[in-house]
């Protein structure tokens, strides 16, 4: 676990002494907290509801049973929003996973490092890490902004909507799946390609799924309910579990240095 | 210390290094030079257990290449071509995260001693970016050296530097060599290796010879007199040649070269033999090849 938490230090201190990384990893939470404040904000009197909003938003149909058109539209944006948030536990750590390995190719400093005694497993835990953490942090943390937010620009009503359980499974649960899934992605493209900017691009596409999802809700192809978070959830772990063991077997410590110019 | 039997590495069908058979002791400095493409890194490669043999063994500090490759890992430090540091990283900080994995534990006296040691200690808050070449190189050594290995391989430890970084990581060598640590050394600086190192291995994807910086003279060149004369040496050839302890007389200009065996045995009778045929001589000495002649003599360019 010692080597593990220095290769977690070690690209810490790396990561956020790049701007560029470091702005990628805060503007999107940043961005993700101000979007439904402002909108709330902006769109207090929109309330209104009724039949057409419920045309226009087929999703509003579903989650809007029993409720006042005003607080309809309310949950209808919570719950977009809130979903939204389940792009941040995928698009913060594929930028430092990304660059995880295909950076200490580009810089040279891999083969000292293999040539140190740590093992694979300790190396790619602690690579995976250094992207999981922060990734898992700023998720909650911005989530936990966003609830507090909502607190004081919903109704009550609306409000209770984000304390349902499928919130907690989605943000504690699935989100950090998500994560593992994401990082093992990019920790194995990051180590078969020879260009950090490669990297990143193909990593980036693992968020194409749950952008897609944020979008059919929005646009009402899909209802994410508990039962759909659940099963995405089961879903992930076992994906999850057979890429970790792939991503571990895969990880030939001999192509990586000598098939990399 | 090193032991390889038929140490082997083909990638894809093209063969790397061919059946190496090497014994280097505790203590020793062992040159190893070849041209690009040799094979060097790749063979550093396989000791240090970062690649695997294709076939042969292999054994360093005891350990068995292949079966024991974290031992091996912790009981050699290794000098990389490329630096290969943090660069947005200090100086201290990259040493540190190195004492750490190799599990150093002082870690932080073990980081300033080498800092010291290198003269980077007033730098150690600097980013390693920042440093030029030869203080880079400085802080690769420090790096390599922290866990005290009994093995340190270095590899092309002085490429790319100017004459005065390249002297202080020459000297510090020669002080590791001094502390009694065994020491690979690749190079392509001939000059180098033979200020440094007591044997010498030419090798190019398979050995073509070892011995000391003497002893490959001797096995290419032979030992090789000059008698410098004030007057054409032609007429002394057929009588010097004739000497059954003389394997081969030149005449070239006003010299005579005379290869032989035992020349401080030989020479006073040489010496009289000359004298007494009319041969004014003027200076009397041993040729002594560089090792250029001999490295490209052994690698085929000549």
């Amino acid at each position: 676990m010692y080597k593990v938490q220095t290769i977690i230090l070690k690209e810490w201190s790396e990561v956020f002494k790049n701007r560029l990384v470091f702005f990628s990893v805060a503007f999107l939470p940043l961005l993700f907290i101000a979007l439904p404040v402002i909108t709330t904000l902006a769109t207090g009197d929109i309330g209104a509801g009724g039949p057409e909003f419920e045309e226009e938003f087929p999703a509003a149909d579903v989650l809007c049973q029993n409720l006042e058109a005003a607080v309809c539209v309310e949950v209808y944006f919570l719950n977009l929003y809130g979903f939204m948030f389940m792009i941040l536990p995928v698009a913060i750590p594929v930028t430092i996973a990304a660059y995880s390995i295909v950076g200490e190719k580009t810089t040279r400093s891999l083969e000292p490092l293999l040539a140190t005694p740590i093992t694979t497993t300790e190396l790619l835990a602690g690579k995976a890490l250094a992207a999981i953490i922060p990734a898992i942090a700023a998720t909650w943390i911005s989530f936990g902004i966003f609830v507090i937010a909502m607190y004081f620009l919903v109704s009550n009503t609306a409000f209770q909507y984000l304390l349902d359980p499928l919130w907690i499974l989605a943000i504690f649960v699935v989100g950090p799946l998500l994560t593992l899934l994401a990082v093992t992605i990019a920790i194995m493209i990051s180590s078969r390609v020879s260009d950090p900017r490669v990297a990143e691009q193909i990593s980036m596409l693992i968020i194409l799924p749950i952008v897609l999802g944020v979008v059919g809700q929005s646009v009402g192809l899909l209802l994410i309910d508990r039962q759909f978070v659940l099963l995405v959830a089961l879903v992930v772990l076992i994906i999850d579990v057979a890429l970790v063991y792939v991503g571990i077997q895969a990880f030939e410590r001999e192509t990586i240095l000598t098939r990399w110019k | 210390m090193i032991k390889t039997i038929n140490l082997s590495k083909n990638f894809n069908g093209t063969t790397a290094v061919d059946r190496l058979t090497l014994e280097i002791n505790s203590g020793e400095v062992f040159g190893f030079l070849g041209p690009n493409g040799a094979g060097k890194t790749t063979t550093v490669r396989m000791l240090t257990s970062l690649i695997a043999p294709s076939a042969g063994t292999a054994e360093v500090a005891g350990f068995r290449v292949g079966e024991a490759d974290q031992q091996i890992r912790r009981h050699v430090g290794i000098l990389t071509e490329a630096p290969g540091l943090y660069e947005r990283l200090s100086a201290e900080r990259n040493l540190q995260i190195y004492a750490r994995l190799y599990e150093v534990p002082e870690v932080d006296g073990q980081v300033e001693r080498y800092l010291r040691l290198l003269g980077l200690w007033e730098r150690r808050k600097d980013a390693a970016g920042t440093f030029s070449k030869g203080m880079k190189q400085k802080l690769s050594i420090a790096r390599a050296l922290l866990h005290e290995p009994r093995v340190l391989f270095l590899d092309e430890p002085t490429a790319g530097l100017d004459p005065e970084a390249a002297k202080l990581v020459r000297d510090f060598v020669a002080e590791l060599r001094k502390q009694g640590r065994t020491i690979f050394l690749c190079t392509h600086n001939l000059d180098e290796a033979e200020r440094l190192c007591d044997r010498i291995a030419v090798f190019n994807q398979k050995l073509l010879s070892v011995d000391t910086p003497s002893g490959l003279r001797r096995q290419i060149y032979g030992r090789q007199i000059v008698f410098h004369l004030a007057d054409s040496p032609e007429p002394y050839v057929s009588a010097i040649a004739s000497l059954n302890y003389v394997k081969k007389v030149e005449a070239i200009d006003n010299k005579l070269l005379l290869s032989l065996d035992d020349p401080e045995r030989y020479n006073p009778d040489l010496i009289r033999q000359l004298v007494s045929a009319g041969a004014n001589i003027q200076f009397v000495g041993e040729l002594r090849h560089s090792l250029e002649d001999i490295y490209l003599q052994l690698v085929g360019h000549v």
